[in-house]
């Protein structure tokens, strides 16, 4: 395997959004994602859309993994692209997970939502779906 | 207090079982023979599994098997069905539904903004109003919920936590204009502030603060409503963050221990408010670890309430909790499974002695329940009670070999538990240190690997899928109706009148500034004033400020 | 882009070069759990009260296995969270030697080039990053809290010779006055030794003395009285010229862990390119012919092109 020079690991800044609590499902995920060797930057609870994209933009993130379980997700994902919109920052890719009925997805993809993760998907699924989109970002190898 | 029972060798009394299972073919699906939690499990148990202990009666010290000596044949458990979505009017029409339909007592869900001491027309309100429970603003609010519905006859358990003393005090407010006295008042609040910091995060005040207001509302209605239930203090939301079965029997009962080191550092006398102390447990799919827990359970407080704590009535020794079947256990794939799981986690709970229950819909991993949905989680309670038979005795597992052997198990895991919570000086130096959080954190993650590694079948998600997942149908909540609500306590904010609001609010934060005064009379008169909740809280965050947690992933 | 060791930041850092002054750098450094992040959040709080603005990195370690890592300091941080006047950058250790001191010290050569008054260099404090931080900060905290372990915690390798203030935090819990009292004695000790402030000629009557302060973070106690002591320690370097030995030493550093990170990286290309000088180090299985050769070599160049200067 021929050593090379080191690459920055993809930076994923993973948020709860609104009000509610229900951590479980992003903290496994993070956990998932370091064990795949990517840069997670975990941001808590509460957070709003405006503060998810300061924090991308601040830490140079190029995906924002969204969790929500209180049903505000129709109002609150969008909201984060917008912003990623006025802020000019499109090309930060947005995916998201929680209690997401089926039939929301197609509406959230539309509104520019990469993807979406519903109850029970393997973690590998994510990782998977990560190292498709970003093929270049592999995990940094010690130089 | 460790415990350690003695057990004779484990032995097996047919000497020819043990070749006779070698030889035995063995399953080869690769799946764990452990329980969900990781407890061992032996293919036999036999007499030689069971501890030297003098025999256990139900209804008799330390209530291993019941604390009434007639379980349910003197009383079936409530059937008491968590609900609560949009407003108050369309939760009102749920409520009176299910009390034609044989409900029991009362159960409100709040939504996200209320649990978490904001208006519905507060900016971080947007988007949240009604989906997760029913909003509730003001008096206003609380009256259309339980228009119609006699609050001296009907006992209620609210859900809420930060906020739950100036919802309490709404409700007396409410059993106030109905005529009815609040010695006769009657129900449960959750009220459980330590395990919002350790699993569902709904906290707001930082730890000390909380811990007084909690303390406030114990000391309050130990004198003014005596058959209220002040705290229920839960493992529910312990498990369903992906704790292990042991370490949600311990950081529950932990917490209880808190909370009554807290009031007796207020001058309260333990039987003075030991008795209204309750419990709410999940009800998970690994069904005999359950029951065993829930025995456990009876058993420890039992013992410490008395010999710890040196409490003299028995009602402070007998532990009494309300069950919820597992969230998390629901699937969104096939999901008319649901029906079934929670069937046999329901019979968890009743065979482990719960004295009120809350069977989960099938719909509920993706919303709020139907109708339809909600009628049959309620009569899977109903036909437990009337066609299985489980009913007519206490007890029925007591002296199975497994059981009583998994119960003692259960009672070990958890001493040591507390043992590492005291070295850290406690409950809340432990939540700080973030020691329950991160075992919390790793059981997930632990359990998550498990079922991508096939070691855990969940049917439907990871093994026997299927194509053809059928549409449920979900109820969802319109957002014309967040426009609605927000009308409506515009209206409030116009009709009341603005001088008491703002004394009734400077009263609550001079009360909050003095520790020696309790909240409760001044929150009640500000709920009397129509003032917010979001108002109320606000004053006193003005005081007691904002927690931030540190995050353990 | 400094992360990424992109080499042709050197052009820009160059360009913005010595119009700018730099930010003062404050190590914040200590066990886990000792409240780094919180006494952070309560330095930036009053540095903007003073409207000054700051800059804070948080370095995590990033799993030595996986390479990835989960960065968390912000959340301990919220109410900052939309002020333009704080950027906060988590930034992971990535676990060899040299790699995290240049693009930290590259990325506070930038915040300084940005307006950034302050920045405070946040690290978990294990294994080396300690002695890493004390190298780039102007002046180093060490965050205790009390009965964290015993005296030997404190003697552990290099504590006591890089802080330039001791922080005894969480100073409402039992045992805040024996771990002062635990400080101070160690202090003494080590004042029988030779002064840490090297290169003084012998000058050991303008030594610093580490204040002890204590603080309750959480409660935003104590904070005044660190920025005081932070402030006065960088009035005595500025006064007793250790600034500028300080700022010779850290240069001269930084130049060695450049070379080391440059050389490294071109010699890591030209064993995978060059089959020559593989198959000798395959023959040789030992590799110090391969690397002399590398480094020796007439007319090799072990600049990164991105990086070589651009004068003619």
């Amino acid at each position: 395997m021929a050593s090379r020079a080191p690459v920055r690991p993809l930076r994923i800044v993973m948020a709860k959004v609104g009000l509610d609590g229900h951590d479980r499902g992003v903290k496994v995920v993070a956990r998932a994602l370091r064990d795949a060797g990517y840069e997670v930057v975990y941001t808590g609870l509460r957070q709003t859309p405006e503060m998810v994209v300061d924090a991308a933009l601040q830490e140079d993130a190029q995906v924002i993994g969204l969790s929500l379980h209180s049903g505000a997700h129709m109002t609150l994902f969008p909201a984060v692209v917008e912003e990623l919109r006025k802020r000019d920052a499109t090309d930060i890719v947005v995916f998201g997970g929680g209690i997401i009925p089926d039939e929301d997805i197609a509406e959230l993809k539309q509104l520019g939502v990469a993807e979406l993760f519903t109850p029970g998907t393997p973690l590998q699924d994510i990782v998977e779906w990560l190292r498709r989109r970003f093929p270049d970002s592999q995990p940094a190898s010690d130089a | 207090m460790r415990v350690r029972y003695q057990q004779e060798k484990v032995v097996e009394p047919n000497a020819t079982w043990a070749s006779d299972f070698e030889a035995a073919p063995k399953r080869e699906d690769g799946v764990e023979t452990t329980t969900l939690s990781g407890m061992e499990v032996r293919p036999l148990y036999t007499s030689g599994d069971l501890s030297t202990r003098p025999e256990e009666v139900p209804g008799q010290y330390p209530y291993t098997r019941g604390i009434h000596p007639g379980g349910y044949r003197s009383r079936l458990w409530t059937m008491r069905q968590f609900s609560g979505f949009a407003t108050a009017e369309q939760t009102n029409n749920r409520y009176k539904y299910l009390l034609a339909s044989g409900q029991t007592g009362l159960s409100v869900a709040f939504d996200m903004p209320t649990l978490m001491g904001q208006d519905s027309d507060a900016p971080t309100s947007r988007g949240e109003i009604g989906h997760c429970g029913v909003a509730i603003d003001s008096l206003a609010d609380m009256e259309t919920l339980f228009a119609g519905i006699p609050l001296g006859t009907v006992s209620t358990s609210m859900t809420i936590n930060s906020p739950a003393a100036v919802l309490l005090c709404m409700y007396l407010a409410v059993a106030e204009k109905q005529g009815v006295p609040f010695t006769k008042v009657n129900g449960t609040l959750q009220n459980d502030i330590l395990k919002e910091f350790i699993a569902q995060k709904e906290y707001i005040f930082p730890p000390e603060p909380s811990m007084r207001l909690v303390v406030d509302s114990i000391e309050y209605c130990a004198k003014e409503v005596p058959r209220w239930n002040t705290v229920s203090i839960s493992g529910y939301h312990i498990r369903e963050a992906g704790s292990t079965a042991a370490q949600e029997l311990a950081f529950t009962l932990a917490d209880g221990f808190a909370y009554v080191d807290a009031c007796i550092e207020r001058g309260l006398a333990v039987d003075d408010f030991v008795p209204r102390l309750s419990f709410f447990f999940d009800a998970h799919i690994d069904f005999f670890e359950e029951i065993a827990k829930f025995r456990a359970a009876r058993r420890i407080w039992a013992r410490r309430m008395r010999e710890k704590y040196g409490a003299r009535d028995e009602r402070s020794w007998k532990l009494r909790f309300h069950t919820q079947t597992a969230g998390v256990s629901l699937t969104a794939q096939q999901p008319e499974l649901n029906v079934a799981r929670t069937a046999v986690e329901a019979l968890a709970a009743v065979l482990g002695g719960t004295q009120s229950l809350h069977t989960n819909a099938m719909d509920e991993v993706l919303a709020l329940p139907t109708d339809k949905a909600a009628r049959i989680a309620l009569r899977t309670q109903q036909m437990i009670a009337y066609e299985t038979g489980v009913a007519n005795t206490v007890d029925p597992l007591g002296g199975s070999y497994f059981i009583e052997n998994l119960t003692d198990r259960m009672e070990e895991e958890a001493e040591a538990y507390f043992e590492r919570i005291d070295s850290f000086g406690g409950v809340i130096p432990a939540i700080e240190a973030g020691f329950m959080q991160r075992e919390i954190a790793d059981s997930a993650f632990r359990h998550q690997q498990e079922l991508e590694q096939k070691r855990r079948v969940v049917v439907g998600v990871n093994e026997f899928l299927s194509d053809e997942d059928e549409e449920l149908e979900i109820l969802r909540i319109p957002l014309s109706l967040e426009q609605e609500q927000v009308e409506r306590l515009r209206e409030v904010r116009r009709t009341r009148d603005s001088a008491s609001v703002s004394r009734t609010l400077e009263q609550v934060r001079e009360a909050a500034s003095s520790p020696g005064k309790n909240l409760m009379p001044h929150i009640l008169d500000a709920v009397r004033a129509r003032c917010t909740e979001g108002e109320i809280m606000g004053a006193m965050v003005d005081v007691f400020g904002l927690y931030t947690e540190k995050a353990i992933i | 882009m400094v992360e990424q060791r992109d080499p042709s930041v050197r052009h820009l850092l160059e360009s913005l070069g010595g119009t700018v002054r730099p930010a003062r750098v404050v190590g914040l450094t200590g066990a886990p759990g000792t409240g780094k992040s919180t006494l952070a959040d309560s330095l930036v709080a009053l540095l903007r009260s003073r409207d000054q603005a700051v800059a804070v990195i948080a370095v995590d370690p990033n799993s030595p296995f996986t390479g990835g890592a989960i960065l968390g300091d912000r959340i301990r941080m919220q109410r900052h969270a939309l002020d333009p006047k704080v950027y906060i950058r988590s930034m992971g250790a990535r676990g060899h030697m040299g790699g995290l001191s240049v693009a930290t010290r590259e990325a506070i050569r930038l915040m300084g080039a940005f307006g950034f008054d302050w920045v405070l260099l946040e690290t978990v404090g294990v294994g080396q990053s300690e002695l890493e931080v004390a190298a780039i900060a102007d002046t180093t905290l060490v965050v205790l809290t009390p009965g964290q372990g015993d005296g030997v915690q404190m003697i552990k390798a290099g504590i006591m010779e890089i802080a330039d203030v001791f922080v005894v935090n969480k100073a409402d819990l039992p045992g805040a006055q024996k771990t002062v009292q635990e400080v101070r004695s160690m202090l003494s000790m080590a004042a029988l030794l030779p002064p840490r402030s090297a290169g003084k000629a012998g000058d050991g009557a303008k030594t610093w003395r580490p204040p002890i302060v204590t603080a309750i973070a959480l409660k935003g106690e104590g904070t005044r009285e660190v920025m005081d002591a932070v402030e006065k320690h960088q009035q005595f370097q500025k006064s007793s010229g250790e600034a500028g030995q300080r700022a010779e030493a850290r240069l001269k550093d930084e130049a060695a862990d450049l070379v080391g990170e440059w050389a490294r990286a071109e010699a890591r290309r030209l064993l995978d390119t060059e089959p020559a000088l593989s198959s000798r180090l395959l023959r040789d299985r030992v590799p110090y012919a391969a690397a002399e050769e590398i480094l020796t070599r007439q007319g090799r160049e072990l600049v990164p092109e991105a990086a070589r200067s651009r004068d003619p």
